[in-house]
């Protein structure tokens, strides 16, 4: 098997005392979707914080094309080709959508692809264009989470992290953020690392899937075998045979336990 | 008639020193959330290197303009990459008794350097006057004036054109999504101080042939901060706006009321506008959404 695009190995992160994640090994391999699912409080966004080093970890290491990266300050993290699109969007308010955009591709050296940059981020996304002189603080939600994708799209990444893009919008408004995520990668080949809770929609979009529970992965498979597994079906997708859910519950256990 | 034009110019003129130490504090108050109250002590530092630079070393006015503002940005960069950069994450207590801390060394280092006794130079402005309206303008206060509006078109086009500028505004918004950008952020804060440096050197060789120059004119950064909390702390129009509204209060109340209101009239305003509208000016209520 080829070197992975990014590799972490048996990452332990704190908050203060608190161990958010406890040795966590994952690979994410070149032009892949791949998924971290898990409920709040998993350690999901602890992990891609690891990643882009807004967060240290205390143990374990971070390789990026072959190069550990751990420990490095998030601005050079984000120079050697990941972008990170933060969970809750975190554009810049009182900013146009256009200074917005340019913003992602500030830290580039090729100045002169930046134009072309800017109209494939208006392909992708159209409404972008529409609302481009538009301050990004005054647009919806779910506006502001394409801007979002679209600004870490200017900085032409090899690795795109997304920090729960269906955070607080309408099913019909995730359909459309994971529907140019699918594009994005098919045309692309861009490799995506997408941490979620809502588990239906980033399963039906990922090739492979890694399940989070307090810190530690617990399951990691294709989407599709995950899609498959009573485990996944009864604790992420909601979906139980029997109505008796308060019975079940407790008697239940989850086979990893 | 006249003599309402005569005040109000040097209304404005002193208004515009306010606004332009009051733009200091809130520059650097937008991008780290620090309160720089040796604003007006860096104003000061202006002062006296313009006067090294022109008596001491015999410079051109305006090579000496451009001179101090160079040297007094490099120093506030500096400044904020050797002392303040350690004190960010500390509790806001902290970071204002460093900057009253260095207000006191400030003050101490120059008169140790240029002595205790007001020191003058000769600038272009001195002594002359300009007649409008038929009352008759001290040059200085038109220099401060206009000397004023082209260091805010300067900012304005920096801000909103250059990149530089607006990843300053970016990273001011929203620090952790800036980083997220690759934006370097702690050399852009850095920047932020060299420019609230530059502004303060401005306002201080503006200012001096106004005054004379000791080390006690930096005081005037407190009705400079007044103006600051007057506009809406966090409002670059609002710095200005409040600093000019308190300089011509004050020149107002100073010829129309009775003795010893010019010295507090700024601060009735001050509190009267906070009672109304607590967000002062321009502020906005509660900008900050979770």
């Amino acid at each position: 098997m080829r070197e992975p695009l990014l590799r972490l190995s048996n990452v332990e992160t704190f908050y203060g005392p608190i161990r958010a994640i406890r040795g966590v090994s994952l690979d994410v391999h070149q032009g892949t979707i791949v998924a971290v699912l898990g409920a709040n409080g998993a350690g999901k966004t602890t992990i891609l914080k690891t990643i882009s080093g807004v967060m240290d970890p205390l143990k374990g290491a971070v390789v990026f094309e072959g190069r550990e990266i751990q420990g490095e300050d998030p601005d050079r993290i984000a120079r050697a080709g990941i972008a990170h699109v933060p969970e809750g969007r975190e554009t810049f308010p009182y900013l146009t959508v256009r200074q917005n955009l340019l913003m992602g591709a500030y830290a580039r050296r090729d100045r002169a692809a930046v134009p072309g940059d800017l109209e494939m981020v208006y392909g992708y996304i159209p409404r972008l264009r529409d609302l481009s002189q538009r301050v990004a603080g005054s647009m919806s939600g779910g506006e502001q989470q394409m801007l979002a994708i679209g600004r870490a799209l200017m900085s032409r990444p090899r690795l795109l992290l997304l920090d729960e893009p269906s955070l607080g919008l309408s099913p019909r408004l995730v359909g459309e953020v994971f529907e140019l995520i699918r594009r994005l990668n098919g045309e692309t080949g861009l490799t995506i690392l997408v941490v979620e809770q809502n588990a239906g929609t980033a399963l039906a979009t990922c090739h492979f899937g890694f399940v989070l529970e307090l810190g530690r992965i617990v399951m990691e498979d294709t989407c599709e075998n995950l899609m498959a597994k009573d485990d996944i079906k009864e604790f992420y997708l909601g979906m139980k045979d029997e109505g008796v859910r308060e019975g079940r519950r407790w008697k239940r256990r989850k086979t990893w336990r | 008639m006249s003599q309402v034009i005569q005040i109000f110019m040097s209304g404005l003129a002193e208004g515009c020193i306010y606004a332009l130490v009051a733009l200091g504090f809130v520059l650097i108050y937008k991008a780290t959330e620090m309160v720089n109250f040796a604003q007006g002590d860096l104003m000061m530092l202006g002062a006296f290197v313009g006067y090294f630079l022109i008596v001491g070393l015999g410079a051109n006015y305006w090579i000496a303009l451009v001179g101090a503002v160079v040297i007094m940005a490099v120093f506030s960069y500096a400044l904020d990459v050797f002392v303040l950069r350690r004190v960010i994450g500390q509790p806001q207590f902290a970071v204002v008794m460093l900057t009253i801390g260095l207000g006191f060394v400030f003050r101490a280092a120059a008169s140790m350097i240029w002595g205790a006794n007001p020191l003058a130079f000769v600038t272009p402005f001195t002594d002359g006057t300009t007649s409008i309206g038929g009352a008759p303008i001290p040059d200085v206060s038109l220099s401060i004036v206009a000397g004023t509006a082209v260091l805010c078109g300067l900012l304005f086009a920096l801000f909103q054109y250059t990149p530089v500028g607006v990843a300053m505004q970016a990273a001011s918004q929203n620090q952790l999504a800036a980083y997220y950008m690759g934006i370097p952020v702690k050399r852009i804060f850095a920047l932020i101080w060299a420019i609230s440096g530059g502004v303060a050197a401005v306002a201080g060789i503006l200012l001096a042939p106004l005054t004379l120059i000791d080390t006690s004119i930096g005081f005037l950064g407190l009705k400079a901060f007044a103006a600051a909390v007057l506009g809406g702390f966090g409002s670059i129009p609002g710095a200005l706006a409040g600093g000019i509204a308190i300089g011509l209060i004050e020149q107002f109340s100073g010829v129309y009321l009775m003795d010893g209101f010019k010295d507090i009239a700024a601060y009735v305003v001050l509190l009267l506008v906070l009672f109304v509208r607590p967000q002062g000016l321009f502020g906005a209520a509660a900008r900050k959404r979770v």
